[in-house]
This record gives C-alpha cells, structure tokens and sequence, in this order.
C-alpha cells in the first residue's frame, strides 16, 4: 500500500508541473510536449487504480492523435512570431490579477466542496452497473457500453463524423492556378479538332507556326 | 495520511482543472494554449469521473469517460482547424490582435 501511495504522489507531481508547463512554457512546441507528458502520467494514475482500458484508451487518443494533431497545427503555423510570452501583455495588465484571484477562489470553493462532501453508506449497493471483480475492466466496460449505452454510443460516432465533415470543409480551399489532369477533355477529344491535314506544295516545305 | 483515497484523486483534479482555468484566463498571446487548457480541463473531469467510478464501484463513470474522450478529439480537431483557416485569412493568432468582434 505504500508503495502505492508513493507511486501516486510521484505521478500527481508530474501531471501537476506538467499542467503548470503547459500554460507557462515560452515556446508553443514546448507545451505540446508537456501536454503528452501530462497526458501520460495520469493514464498510468488510470492504471495504477484499476481502469487499465481507460488508461491505454487515454495513451492512443491523447497522445497518438490529439496531441499530434497539435504538433502538427503548431509546425504549420509559424511559431517564431508565436512566442508565448507569459503574463506579458503590452495593452491590459489588469487581466493578471484579476485572472489569479479568480483562479484561486475556483480553486478554493472546488476544495471546500471536496472537503465537506460525504455520501450515504446505503448509496454503494444502489448503483445498476456495478463492477464485477471476476471479469477484466474491458469486459466489464464492453458488457454496459454495448447494452445499456448502446444510443449514446452510436451518437458519440455521429459526433466524430460530424466533428470529420466540419474539419475538412473548414480547411479545404479550391486553388487557382493550378495544371490538373482532366479526364473529360482527354477522352472527348476528336480527330477533326486534332490533327489537320496540309497541302505541302513542292520546293516550299511546310510552315509550322508555334 | 499515506492511505490514498477519493479525496486524493478528487484534489488532484480541481488543481489541474484549476490550473486549466487559469491558463485561459492569464494567456493573451497564443490562442493554441488557450485549447490545450480547454483539453486540461477536461482531463480533470475525466480523473473526477474514474476516481468515483472506482470508490464507488459503478462502471457508469468509466463509460462516460469514454464518451468525454471522444467529444474532446472532436473539439480539438474542429477547434484547430478553425485556427487554421483564421490564420489563413488574417495572418495571425495572436490573442491580443484577434479583434474584429471588438470585445
């Protein structure tokens, strides 16, 4: 048990250095960075208390794809001019302030609501879905997510076909200018308007005008 | 004190939510950090959602985490490609200048 405790304090610590980084860091690839490792130490928190799908499902969408997807967008976009200066404003300075009071009374009111919270002892036999110790997470996930939540599911796939449709229609632009191949020039051309038959006289050759 | 509990995780989350919170606020320069707060703020509701999905013995939490990672790629994907047609059409992503709603 202490041994896992010690694991949580060490992964806790990063993810929340991390987190700090991220905002903090001068230079946008830099927090991409810090968002992977961020990403990373909380999957293995996932692991460490027992939902061992969640954690890898976090490792390949985090940070297989969305955080690419970041790294991508930033290197295309130009990150000299891009430096992130923290907390270095040249029109508003009152928005620093104002922003950490914010912050913390968020921070504050979020604890005292963890702190004085309790539940009912009766409430832990009331839940319909509850874990199974016999069968793995990912049994016990697919077992509810197929049945129970079979709607929400097929909606959530509705939700990435959306998000899909509107990323590509968003960033596709028709170029101008440009030499393409096209199908239906080159198969509906006919002999009359290709090839021209010459009188060549004698002595004279033939004038080819470029 | 060395038992790791609900409340442990439960903190843990509303520090990186926090800090989620006030990376939006206090960021005038880089509208990219502004999403990847967005993302960590919903990677502490994710750990809220697991941690009481443990404790409490319920796999509900767990799913709808699933369906919480799901949402997030899609707004990530949508919000980036937003930011890259503004950056096509004005050249620049820098908070301070994005003013054509004069806020």
């Amino acid at each position: 048990m202490i041994i896992h405790s010690i694991f949580f304090f060490i992964f806790s610590f990063i993810a929340i250095v991390s987190a700090i980084m991220v905002t903090a860091s001068k230079n946008t690839v830099h927090s991409v960075f810090f968002l992977i490792l961020d990403f990373i130490s909380i999957s293995c928190l996932f692991i460490m208390i027992g939902a061992e799908f969640l954690g890898m499902m976090m490792l390949i969408v985090y940070v297989g794809a969305v955080a690419v997807l970041f790294l991508f967008v930033v290197m295309m976009l130009n990150v000299s001019q891009q430096k992130n200066q923290w907390f270095a404003s040249t029109i508003s300075s009152t928005h620093i302030p104002m922003g950490l009071l914010i912050s913390v009374i968020i921070f504050f009111e979020i604890i005292i609501v963890i702190a004085g919270w309790k539940y009912k002892p009766e409430i832990l036999n009331s839940f319909p879905n509850s874990i199974d110790s016999e069968i793995t997470n990912t049994h016990s996930i697919g077992y509810v997510l197929y049945t129970d939540y079979i709607h929400v599911f097929q909606i959530s796939g509705m939700i990435l076909l959306t998000a899909m449709i509107g990323a590509i229609v968003l960033t596709f632009r028709q170029r101008t200018g440009l030499k393409r191949q096209s199908y239906l020039k080159q198969i509906s051309r006919e002999r009359d308007e290709s090839v021209e038959l010459k009188k060549v006289e004698s002595k004279k050759g033939v004038k080819i005008d470029v | 004190m060395f038992e790791i509990g609900l409340g442990h995780y439960l903190t843990l989350g509303a520090i990186i939510f926090t800090i989620g919170i006030a990376g939006i606020f206090l960021n005038r320069k880089n509208i990219i950090v502004i999403l990847m707060s967005i993302e960590l703020i919903l990677l502490a509701v994710n750990i809220n959602l697991v941690s009481f999905s443990i404790y409490l013995n319920d796999i509900g939490g767990q799913i709808f985490t699933l369906f919480i990672l799901a949402v997030a790629a899609a707004e990530a994907a949508i919000g980036l490609a937003i930011i890259v047609v503004y950056f096509r059409n004005a050249g620049t992503i820098r908070v301070e200048e994005i003013n054509r709603l004069k806020g």
